[in-house]
């Protein structure tokens, strides 16, 4: 096998499969999180209830169990039996990482205070509304730092998916090191920066959505 | 046209053991400026809460307009739109400009196209005094700009009656009377309102009628004069005496 100097595509299209299951895992964690939230803020309380037990069975799981539900235990049951790897990693990075946002913006929720949801009541706004146009965007605002490290967290777990077979960056990194005793250093930090360098661009996309919303909260 | 506005009958309410509005009574006229005013603990606000039911009630019933208080969904929803409530920290929704705030309502809730909407915000902007505040965000308002704007996103409705629970509370001293002003006027232009403050001096210009709580009981109720100068219950006069003290 090439070295990693020689073989840029091979590199590329690892970190191309890292980044396609950071971004969608991460879209839909977010979905699901802002859903899993408004259940458990919201007025129905069997929603609420399943929010809770969900988010806290989700978070005393450990990763790698979720993924072994996903992609051993469940073909077992007949279920997601041809389902593309990637769609496997994104399922498995979503349902671990929603637990997580739902808590993220669950505070942020419990960080807009009560008067904003009452106005917004007082003035007409059915519960949804009142979710969607005032407590909601609020508590967005206020979820970026803690949101940014859930999915920071995220962009470092698709490394999990290696494990499975898939080829995302830490599995390619393995195949080249096995091959590659001597380049050792050089490939792992090659991924290390590039891992780096994808968190890098979150934390200062965080950064500047905070400094924009300053003035609005 | 003369069977009052809004009617509280038997009115009870409990916060756990807490008594908090024992067989409230009262009807209020259109048109008809009421002060409510008593300790704190009192259960001004409540009482002021349940009118648009954001405190529920345990016993009695509460009409607006002959019919009762929808429990909830969409119909409680279109019965808040009819009531205007402005709140002590004025809870201008810190996120939306001032006009938006002003607009979201009539958009929202009563469909307003947007060009329209945005024309009303502004006349009640320049009603209240704040029109050329229009673009900028709650935070970067005064407090009383922000509880006037309060005052504007609640007209902006169209409420058939507007509830302020103690809305120059939490006022610095110079911004009370810009807030009482405009509120002076509503109150000339025939709306209908429920005011609990202690600024007697809006009371004896603008209130048809004060009505005293004590422990969640309407204790006494009389013309603003009359109340003030000659007040019959021994919790009135005590109250009187101590905030005409400072
Ligand atoms: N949500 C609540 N839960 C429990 N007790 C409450 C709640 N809101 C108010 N109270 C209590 O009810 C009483 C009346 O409160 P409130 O209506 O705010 O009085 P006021 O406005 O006259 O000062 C107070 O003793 C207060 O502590
Ligand atoms: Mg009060």
């Amino acid at each position: 096998m090439d070295d990693i100097a020689n073989d840029p595509g091979l590199v590329l299209n690892a970190f191309w499969v890292t980044i396609q299951l950071a971004v969608l895992s991460g879209l839909a964690s977010l979905v699901l999180g802002t859903l899993l939230a408004a259940m458990r803020v919201g007025p129905v309380a069997v929603l609420a209830r399943f929010g809770t037990v969900y988010v806290s069975i989700v978070r005393n799981t450990p990763l790698l169990v979720i993924f072994v539900l996903v992609f051993i235990a469940a073909p077992t049951l007949d279920l997601l039996v041809k389902t593309p790897f990637l769609v496997k990693g994104v399922i498995a990075l979503t349902i671990y990482t929603s637990a997580f946002v739902c808590e993220a913006i669950r505070a942020g929720i419990n960080s807009v205070s009560l008067g904003q949801a009452e106005a917004a009541r007082a003035i007409g706004l059915t519960f949804g509304a009142t979710m969607t146009q005032v407590v909601l965007p609020q508590a967005f605002r206020a979820t970026v730092p803690p949101l940014a490290s859930v999915l920071i967290a995220l962009a470092k777990n698709t490394s999990v998916a290696a494990a499975f077979g898939l080829a995302e960056a830490t599995a390619r990194m393995r195949g080249l090191t096995n091959n590659n005793a001597d380049d050792r250093w050089l490939i792992f930090i090659t991924f290390a920066i590039g891992y780096i360098i994808i968190v890098e661009i979150m934390s200062a996309g965080a950064i500047s959505l905070e400094r924009r919303w300053r003035v609005t909260r | 046209m003369t069977e009052p506005l809004v009617v509280l009958d038997h009115v009870d309410k409990w916060f756990g053991e807490l008594h908090v509005l024992q067989d409230i009574n009262m009807s209020i006229a259109r048109g008809e400026v009421v002060v409510v005013i008593g300790p704190s603990g009192s259960g001004k606000s409540t009482l002021c809460r349940t009118i648009n039911r954001l405190e529920t009630i345990d016993k009695g019933t509460i009409t607006l307009d002959g019919k009762p208080l929808p429990a909830e969904g969409k119909a409680l929803a279109a019965h808040r739109a009819e009531v205007g409530m402005v709140f002590q920290s004025f809870n201008l929704f810190a996120h939306k400009t001032i006009l938006e705030n002003v607009t979201l309502g009539p958009i929202k809730v009563r469909g307003t196209d947007k060009a329209a909407a945005e024309k009303q915000a502004r006349q009640l902007l320049d009603r209240v005094g704040v029109g050329n505040q229009a673009d900028k965000y709650p935070a970067q308002l005064s407090g009383g700009q922000q509880q006037r704007v309060a005052i504007a996103r609640a007209l902006a409705m169209e409420p058939k009656v507007m509830l302020f629970d103690e809305p120059t509370s939490a006022l610095d001293p110079e911004m009370i009377k810009e807030v009482l002003d405009v509120m002076v006027d509503l109150a000339q232009g025939g709306m209908t309102m429920v005011v609990v403050t202690h600024e007697m001096g809006f009371a004896r210009t603008a209130a048809d009628r004060v009505v005293f709580m004590a422990d969640g009981q309407v204790v006494e109720e009389n013309t603003p004069d009359e109340f003030f100068s000659n007040a019959q219950s021994g919790r009135a006069q005590d109250f009187l005496s101590k905030i005409l003290k400072h």
